[in-house]
């Protein structure tokens, strides 16, 4: 067992909130409310395992600005063609793994189920959230959230945010 | 006329009339792997950069037909099928890695870089009993090899000993237009694979496709990254087979109402970015062609939008299913404005790109929608009936130049 730090351990809970309802915006399709979850300037990335070992920066959706997670909202919203689908994230308990100054690092789980409009149901992704949070105005929000899933292959297509 | 493996009829010598069953047709499907994988075409496999050293190799497809990529001991890059000679079990198991040899894990055979047989294990059997026939030629046995040739950091396969040299194989023109993308040594930003539920060719349509670019995806038209009423045109290699389009900036269409004239969906006269920095591209190759989009016939796509440069490997998995393999890609003397750029401009791209996404589905919805018409025939008449290139993107001739290769590889 790794020694706990109880600052560490008295923000979990606070990390599983946060992730509920991170979870709760997106599979309820309130998308707007997504970007809120982050500060201004940020970095939500979506990469697999794979090019993360192996150094490679680019994502399948890459923001370093709250305005680019908006602007990804509103593509969805208005410009892409996709088949209605929903997803349900499952996301497990935090392992809080280290505070540098104000930032807080954590390492969450997550599965996601997509549902399709005639009622297929698919395993989508399933994968590990790298995040760096900090607190602003009384709430946890990610300045980091770096989406690296299990598999670099994708069915179809990635249109909602994992 | 009806190729030997089909039931199935072809209307005739026009190319602007494709019939269904092409897409659905499982007979037909297995002589597409035959006769074009197999065949006399270049298919793309990896880029010379993945087969760096002498050692390093990748596995990969040409068709369906599991290969290795390796740089041998005297820097050729060689290529075959991963198939152990003896019972037939893949050789490598690892997407890449590096090798001095190579053995097969069901019963040890080992070939070197080449894949050339080298070793059976108990060959002479135990204690004077079993082992091999001493008639047995290792010489004579091995995976099939193939031929490769490299162009701009690129590295193609061919199985036939007649697929030309590969300048030839793709003409001038598209040959200029691959080397004006690939002009430096290139830097890997990223891999994905898109699993798509389509017939192979319904992908490699839609890449040629210039006419649904800015009508599918709104992103491009909202944007004006490209609309068919901005400069731009297609190249289509003599054959059919290999093809380029492009768009240059023309200042008038910033007033066009073309589209809005015709109630296209694709048009949002509102639309803003609250991060405008998307879209800060940079005109790299100086000619002001803002977006380039290439295919060599039967499996390979380049691609340059704005500032976001990606190859794409198209790989069959039966008649109604394929791998896009995408890699993204900068050059190793970017400048970390550069960098950046292009690691925000891979939003354009990918599975979850705001102008690919809709390549993702829209071959399933053919395949769907199409699902039990398989005489039926799609119409491919926009720009006429020729396979020419041509100065404007209101056009198929490209998709006709891709059935004009097609057939020609069939036999049909």
């Amino acid at each position: 067992m790794a020694e706990t730090d109880p600052l560490l351990t008295s923000l979990q809970p606070l990390v599983s909130q946060l992730n509920a309802d991170y979870a709760r915006a997106i599979d309820d399709d309130r998308l707007e409310d997504w970007p809120d979850f982050f500060v201004e300037q940020c970095l939500y990335s979506i990469t697999s395992i794979d090019n993360h070992r192996q150094g490679y920066p680019g994502g399948l959706m890459w923001a370093d600005s709250k305005g680019m997670l908006q602007d990804r909202v509103a593509a969805l919203r208005d410009a892409n063609i996709y088949e209605r689908q929903t997803y349900r994230h499952l996301i497990g308990l935090p392992a809080l793994v280290g505070t540098e100054g104000e930032i807080t690092r954590a390492e969450t789980p997550f599965l996601v189920v997509r549902i399709m409009r005639d009622g297929t149901m698919d395993i989508f992704a399933t994968g590990r959230y790298l995040d760096a949070l900090v607190e602003t105005g009384g709430a946890l929000r990610f300045r980091e959230r770096i989406v690296v899933c299990d598999s670099s292959r994708f069915d179809t297509l990635l249109a909602i945010p994992l | 006329m009806s190729s030997a493996e089909s039931p199935h009829a072809w209307p005739g010598d026009t190319l602007t009339r494709v019939p269904y069953w092409v897409y659905q047709d499982d007979a037909n499907y297995r002589a597409e792997l035959r006769r074009i994988f197999e065949g006399p075409v270049w298919s793309y496999v990896c880029l010379e950069s993945d087969v760096e050293r002498p050692g390093d190799f990748r596995t990969t497809f040409v068709g369906e037909m599991p290969v290795i990529v390796v740089r041998a001991e005297d820097g050729t890059i060689c290529a075959f099928e991963n198939r152990c000679a003896h019972r037939g079990a893949l050789i490598a198991l690892d997407d890449r890695g590096k090798a001095r040899s190579f053995q097969c894990i069901y019963h040890a055979w080992t070939y070197d870089l080449r894949g050339n047989l080298t070793g059976i294990a108990f060959e002479k059997g135990s204690n004077g009993r079993g082992g091999m026939p001493a008639s047995f030629c290792k010489e004579e046995h091995g995976p099939r090899k193939l031929r490769t040739t490299t162009l701009h950091g690129l590295v193609f396969a061919s199985l036939s000993p007649e697929a030309p040299p590969i300048a030839e194989y793709l003409g001038q023109e598209i040959l200029g237009r691959i080397e004006r993308v690939l002009h430096r040594p290139v830097r890997v930003l990223g891999r994905f694979v898109q699993v798509l539920p389509n017939n192979w060719k319904l992908y490699v349509e839609n890449v040629k496709d210039t006419y649904h670019a800015s009508l599918l995806h709104a992103f491009f038209g909202t944007f004006r990254i490209t609309r068919l009423t901005q400069g731009g045109g297609i190249i289509v290699s003599p054959d059919g087979g290999h093809h380029a389009s492009y768009t240059i900036d023309r200042a008038d269409d910033r007033v066009s109402t073309a589209y809005r004239d015709q109630g296209i969906r694709s048009e949002h006269q509102n639309y803003r970015l609250a991060d405008p920095s998307l879209l800060d591209s940079v005109d790299e190759y100086g000619d002001g062609i803002k977006l380039q989009i290439l295919t060599v016939f039967p499996n390979f796509v380049l691609q340059q939008i704005e500032n976001c440069l990606a190859v794409r490997q198209v790989l069959p998995k039966g008649p109604d299913s394929m791998e896009l393999h995408w890699t993204y890609f900068g050059f190793t003397d970017d400048t970390p404005e550069m960098h950046r750029r292009r690691l925000k401009q891979l939003n354009l791209v990918g599975p979850a790109g705001y102008v690919s996404m809709e390549d993702g589905c829209v071959g399933g919805f053919v395949q769907r929608g199409a699902a039990t018409a398989s005489d039926e025939l799609s119409v491919v008449n926009m720009g006429g009936e020729g396979t020419e290139s041509q100065d404007t993107r209101a056009t198929e001739a490209s998709v006709r130049g891709f059935w004009k290769a097609y057939r020609r590889y069939m036999g049909v």
